[in-house]
């Protein structure tokens, strides 16, 4: 893919309209992850602006949204950064050998108190 | 009354006690909770990728299934109720997401967001109401409790709209009609670190005891939650900060509902 198709496939597979974004900071203010994304959620809001897709795609940030939405729930705007978030992971996870977690690192016997909805909702995250 | 109840994978295993007590004290108020046939795992989250299908065809099966038995679905999971209802939304309000939904399906009818989806908690106050469950109270649960909403059941809330996001009362009416005292603290509509602890548990432990600490600080003696998956991260990696129970496990004791 080109550069302007993957500015294309993200913006369109988040399914939010980033150029509303005024840009106030409210949706990073309100992140719980905020201190461990290297790419904040407000910098994925206005990276995707700009087109930057290489600064995207590199970002660590993607494995430690956690889909809370509560930067969604504050936005004044309407825009979803948490969408555009999971529009970048999903991106690069579709690329093969990309996943985020490798069967090879799941012990053979996982800590016996893990919920079935923790193992299937991080497969689900991290990778197709 | 019946109603199609939709359970999902980890009330079937390690959650039992969520689904057992939800099944017993129903039954106790009336309400017959019918498991659906043949229901498949939600997927745990919602896809939000415009061209993500084929992962919300189950949440579809079983929505097309309740608007055949019923009308309404009924969720006790936090998870699989985020990611039913909004699913549901996509369908009634998202031609695309319809038109290859149901391409994909070939129902006899092609399901168009007819069903309602309802979590237990709304069932107990729409359906019971708490007034009444307050009068079937044989044993009123006389401790603080603090109330945990986590993200699922809120946001988004347009969506959702299951209470409001920001100050939710739900579960404070819920404890007040069994007799305990609800505790309100900051944190209690905050994230308890959710999937991330496969991957790494450091922002789970930090979240997750943030949310006990913050419960504890304003004088709650435990804390109840909806989700397998919140319980867990309070649980272990809240590190035993505070004791943590399903909300159905209380409303059994209230009951005086033998499991």
């Amino acid at each position: 893919m080109t550069k302007e198709e993957y500015v294309e496939t993200i913006n369109r597979i988040s399914g939010t309209d980033v150029r509303k974004c005024m840009k106030c900071g409210k949706c990073s203010g309100r992140c719980p992850a905020f201190k461990d994304m290297d790419i904040k959620p407000h910098q994925f809001v206005s990276l995707l602006v700009k087109g930057d897709v290489d600064a995207l795609l590199e970002s660590k940030a993607i494995w430690h949204c956690l889909s809370c939405m509560a930067c969604v729930e504050r936005c004044p705007r309407g825009v979803a950064p948490a969408a555009v978030v999971e529009a970048v992971r999903d991106t690069v996870v579709r690329m093969q050998g990309n996943n985020g977690v490798k069967a090879e690192d799941i012990p053979p016997v996982v800590d016996e108190l893990i919920p079935q909805q923790l193992l299937v909702s991080a497969y689900r995250k991290y990778n197709k | 009354m019946k109603i199609s109840y939709y359970p999902g994978c980890t009330l079937k295993t390690k959650a039992k006690d969520l689904d057992v007590t939800a099944r017993l004290c129903a039954k106790a108020l009336g309400v017959e909770m019918e498991e659906i046939e043949n229901w498949q795992c939600c997927g745990a989250v919602y896809p939000m990728a415009t061209d993500e299908i084929a992962t919300k065809l189950s949440a579809v099966r079983a929505l097309d299934h309740a608007k055949h038995n019923g009308g309404k679905l009924l969720t006790l999971c936090s998870a699989c109720h985020n990611v039913i209802k909004r699913t549901n939304e996509d369908m009634k309000t998202n031609d695309d997401i319809r038109f290859r939904a149901n391409n994909y399906l070939q129902l006899d009818e092609p399901y168009g967001g007819e069903a309602e989806v309802l979590h237990y908690l709304e069932m107990l106050k729409t359906v019971v109401g708490f007034d009444n469950i307050k009068k079937a109270v044989v044993n009123p649960v006389k401790r603080k409790i603090g109330a945990y909403y986590g993200c699922l059941l809120l946001r988004p809330s347009g969506v959702m709209a299951f209470d409001n996001p920001e100050n939710p009362t739900i579960i404070e009416d819920f404890i007040r009609a069994i007799g305990g005292t609800p505790v309100i603290y900051p944190f209690r509509n905050e994230c308890c670190g959710a999937y991330v602890s496969l991957k790494n548990s450091d922002l789970p432990k930090q979240k997750s005891k943030k949310v006990l600490m913050s419960a504890k600080e304003k004088g709650a003696e435990e804390i109840i939650t909806a989700c397998p998956l919140c319980l867990y991260n309070l649980q272990v990696n809240g590190e035993g900060t505070l004791p943590v129970k399903y909300f159905t496990e209380l409303l059994a004791e209230a009951l005086g509902v033998q499991v």
